[in-house]
């Protein structure tokens, strides 16, 4: 027992490493896979609000964890010299308004939280808070993304 | 010698003359306006369909191309667009008598949204979608004024535009209306479904869909053998998605999909809409579900039309 818990440390340890040394060397990478956990996190939920799939308390509860996980790195990925290269569509408003910037995953942040109170509260709550957090997604994708061609 | 400079002034005079008479504004008569009671509810519901806030709002921060809005129903203007040609102010349509639109007629207002003319005369330029709004029934269009005859009224003045030198003489705007504005209100095809009715007036009329997502030619008009088949954004920055059911469109989306979509502002694949799309989305949201759902039939009725291959794409190739 006492050797997993020591494997998960250094396995844990090991994974956060590889994260910072990823966003070190490939901001633009690091914050695409964050986002990627967020859509997908996203997608879970709005498939159990739709009624595509059952609503489960701690799967839904899980996924807004997640997303309420990932702004407070997510806005330390934009340092200067990342704002352009490998298919970003992160706008240079990012970089004129910072702070305007870090209010939005803030937002975001607040909204995934209380999703994870209405994940426990049941599917009514849940779709309710699932509503309010699209919104944050919109704000922000409104003011700092430049969608780009697929 | 003296001959010659009488030539030059007549064909001159000439030229001048040809000029004026092809940029005259082509007005819509008064007689061409149906005796109509107003109906506010469906004005309000015109004003929704046609996002007449998401340009004509004050913006939300001081920037003027902040994409927010504090309140949807204060139409003083002030937002830019900033496109190829210059930046556009956004004007006034608060009731203000006179700093807005309150001092205006019934047909004064049909031939501003339908034909881009002001009251005194003067050419608009077409960043304001006429183009579109030319294809609205004049019932949708008086409603449309009622409407806004009720909302606030703000006397503030925005800005004039910013244009590079040829752009800023209105009147030769004239000439482009020729090539592009043909004054024709939507007519449905007879063997059309009322659903593709519905979408399609909805799409090339008031919701004015192909001012963004049809690509626009030198001269900024639209590119009709592209229509709705996205490009690059017309202020410059980014790209706007081809919205024909091509496989580089809506190919993989189903009409559930496109009219989720533009309730929710989810795609199908969980991917939440962005930048001057998030107004239009939100509008779209306070449309009838029947309405969307027409909207999303239409889109899937038009003709598929590959994207462009973008600039960045063709120059690595050029350079292989």
């Amino acid at each position: 027992m006492k050797t997993i818990a020591r494997y998960s440390v250094v396995l844990g340890a090991l994974a956060i490493f590889t994260t910072t040394a990823v966003a070190a060397d490939d901001p633009i990478k690091a914050r695409q896979e964050l986002m990627k956990s967020v859509v997908k996190a996203t997608k879970l939920s709005g498939q159990m609000v739709k009624g595509e799939i059952p609503f489960d308390s701690s799967a839904a509860s899980n996924a807004m964890q997640t997303i309420a996980g990932v702004p407070d790195k997510y806005v330390t990925l934009f340092p200067v010299g990342s704002e352009k290269g490998g298919e970003t569509e992160a706008s240079p408003k990012i970089w004129e308004d910072m702070a305007g910037f870090k209010a939005e995953a803030e937002k975001l942040k607040m909204s995934a939280m209380k999703g994870v109170e209405a994940a426990g509260k049941g599917a009514d709550e849940f779709k309710a808070a699932f509503g309010e957090l699209v919104k944050s997604c919109k704000s922000c994708h409104q003011d700092y993304r430049i969608k780009k061609q697929k | 010698m003296r001959r010659l400079i009488g030539a030059v002034v007549g064909l001159a005079l000439a030229g001048g003359i040809v000029f004026y008479v092809l940029t005259m504004p082509r007005l819509i008569g008064q007689s061409a306006l149906p005796q109509h009671v107003a109906d506010l509810k469906n004005g309000e519901y015109m004003f929704n369909a046609g996002g007449c806030a998401s340009c004509h709002s004050a913006p939300a921060a001081a920037k003027c191309d902040d994409l927010k809005a504090t309140d949807r129903r204060v139409l003083a203007g002030g937002r830019c667009l900033i496109t190829p040609f210059g930046v556009f102010y956004m004007p006034n349509i608060s009731p203000d008598p006179e700093a807005g639109i309150g001092g205006w007629s019934k047909i004064q207002f049909v031939n501003a949204m339908m034909r881009g003319v002001s009251p005194a005369g003067a050419h608009y330029y077409p960043a304001f979608p006429y183009t579109s709004y030319q294809r609205m029934r004049y019932e949708d269009v008086l409603d449309l004024k009622a409407y806004l005859d009720t909302l606030p009224a703000v006397s503030s003045r925005p800005p004039g535009h910013q244009l590079a030198l040829p752009f800023r003489m209105r009147r030769g705007l004239g000439l482009w209306k020729r090539l592009y504005l043909d004054g024709k209100q939507y007519a449905a095809a007879p063997k059309a479904d009322a659903a593709v009715k519905r979408g399609a007036y909805l799409v090339e009329g008031p919701a004015h869909c192909g001012e963004c997502h049809t690509p626009r030619d030198l001269f900024g008009g639209k590119v009709t053998t592209a229509r709705f088949a996205g490009g690059p954004a017309p202020e410059g920055k980014g790209y706007i998605p081809n919205i024909t059911p091509h496989k580089s469109g809506l190919g993989g989306w189903t009409e559930k999909d496109i009219a989720e979509a533009l309730k929710t502002g989810l795609t199908p694949s969980f991917d939440s809409f962005g930048g001057s799309m998030v107004a239009v989305q939100e509008n779209m949201a306070k449309l009838t579900g029947k309405d969307r759902a027409a909207i999303a039939v239409y889109l899937k009725s038009l003709p598929p039309v590959a994207s462009a291959v973008r600039a960045k794409d063709e120059k690595a190739e050029g350079a292989n």
